[in-house]
């Protein structure tokens, strides 16, 4: 293995674990709010990791453009659609989570 | 066997069992919309198993088409039921029509079981140990105008069928449109960040839908792709707000929308009266023909499938 390979390989596994502690979020968590709030964490940052260590891994500046507008793409769409559900549950009345 | 061989054994397992639960779910949810979530939910990890099937075109279709645009159908029709059974209820309903109903509920699992027999009969009289066609569409390649063999079989080789697919989504748009469609949704205004988002997002899936259908003539993509990517763009106009002007949706939207077929239709008349077999490409051409008929095809594809999502046929300039 190069080192490359092991960067790629450190890169995805933390990137794994943030998605995996994302999905952990949206099963535990105790409202629709807070669910959002793990998701979107997990998706925008874990993502963020997979894509750089699948880049340094590629070998391709055209590949590497790619997943950057993946990310990029997949920001946008996150951030947005976790708003607009937010915004949706919220005006349906669904209360906020309080101990 | 070490863990690196086992992996993706684990990996494919873990993939065909949800995809089993997952399809369980989705029939079996007492509520619809749960019902639909898994349905797309199915289409998304479908879409990893034709990956790990090598069918990367099967996958970028499934994910766009299965999963994308018809879950947005799924919810715009769910939308619509809820406020005709709404309306419904607040007027009668006899124990006489629910035992209707129970009746028409067996129809299409009687429907089912026949499609589900037809299926084992052809893949029973399947010949054993056959090689495919993979050998003769290798062969056939250099003359086939494309190197994406998918893209050469669907486009060439088998033509007729892609020309059959379109039509049948042009009825389906026109059947809608004659039984009238229900009364559009309660559009609810949608705020600025659904506005910029759909500014943003518009003319990087139009630039994509190009890109699909341009790179489709050499690797994974194509008129399908490309037109499911172009009715996302069209989906996300109408839930901001969007609506066509009335002077583009009556002759404008019905020539857009007839025009990939139209151009199908010609090019095999054209075939058949220059004696060559139906849709067969002069191999110098064939290219640039294909490549127009998938333009055309992907515009009408995209268009019929927002029409869709619309429901009702749009008001056009006569008032009708």
């Amino acid at each position: 293995m190069t080192p490359s390979d092991y960067a790629a390989s450190v890169l995805l596994s933390v990137g794994a674990i943030f998605f995996l502690a994302g999905t952990v979020g949206l099963v535990r968590f105790p409202d629709v709010y807070t669910r959002l709030h793990a998701l979107t964490k997990s998706d925008n940052v874990g993502l963020g990791f997979v894509i750089t260590g699948l880049a340094v891994q590629s070998g391709s500046w055209f590949v590497v453009g790619k997943l950057l507008l993946i990310w990029v793409l997949v920001l946008a769409a996150g951030a947005s659609v976790a708003h607009l559900i937010a915004n949706g549950a919220a005006r349906r009345g669904i209360p906020t989570w309080t101990r | 066997m070490d863990a690196l061989t086992l992996l993706p054994w684990i990996f494919d397992g873990v993939t065909g069992l949800a995809l089993l639960l997952l399809a369980s779910w989705a029939l079996a949810s007492p509520r619809l919309f749960t019902g639909i979530v898994m349905f797309v939910a199915f289409g998304l990890m479908m879409s990893i198993a034709w990956v790990r099937l090598d069918a990367p075109d099967i996958a970028l279709a499934e994910v766009a088409i299965g999963a994308g645009l018809t879950g947005a159908l799924l919810l715009a029709a769910l939308a619509r039921l809820t406020a005709a059974q709404a309306a419904q209820e607040s007027a009668s309903q006899s124990a006489k029509r629910k035992r209707t109903l129970r009746l028409f509920q067996w129809a299409p699992a009687l429907l089912l079981a026949m499609v589900a027999a037809g299926l084992a009969y052809a893949v029973q009289s399947l010949p054993p140990d056959s090689a495919g066609l993979s050998a003769d569409v290798a062969a056939n390649i250099a003359r086939s105008g494309v190197s994406n063999p998918v893209t050469a079989v669907l486009l060439n080789f088998r033509g007729y069928d892609t020309l059959l697919e379109i039509l049948v989504l042009l009825l389906a748009l026109i059947s809608v449109w004659t039984l009238g469609g229900l009364s559009p949704q309660r559009t609810v205004p949608p705020g600025p960040v659904l506005d910029v988002l759909t500014r943003v997002l518009t003319p990087v899936l139009l630039l994509l839908s190009a890109y699909l259908l341009w790179v489709g003539a050499r690797s994974p993509g194509g008129a399908f792709q490309a037109a499911a990517v172009l009715a996302a763009a069209g989906v996300l106009l109408l839930l901001a707000g969007w609506r066509p002007q009335p002077r583009f949706t009556g002759i404008p939207l019905r020539l857009v929308l007839v025009a990939g077929p139209v151009l199908f239709l010609a090019f095999s008349l054209v075939t058949i009266a220059t004696g060559r077999n139906l849709m067969e490409y002069p191999p110098p051409r064939a290219g640039v023909l294909i490549f127009l008929l998938e333009a055309a095809a992907t515009l009408s594809i995209g268009v019929t499938l927002v029409a869709l999502f619309l429901g009702e046929r749009p008001p056009d300039k006569e008032g009708q």
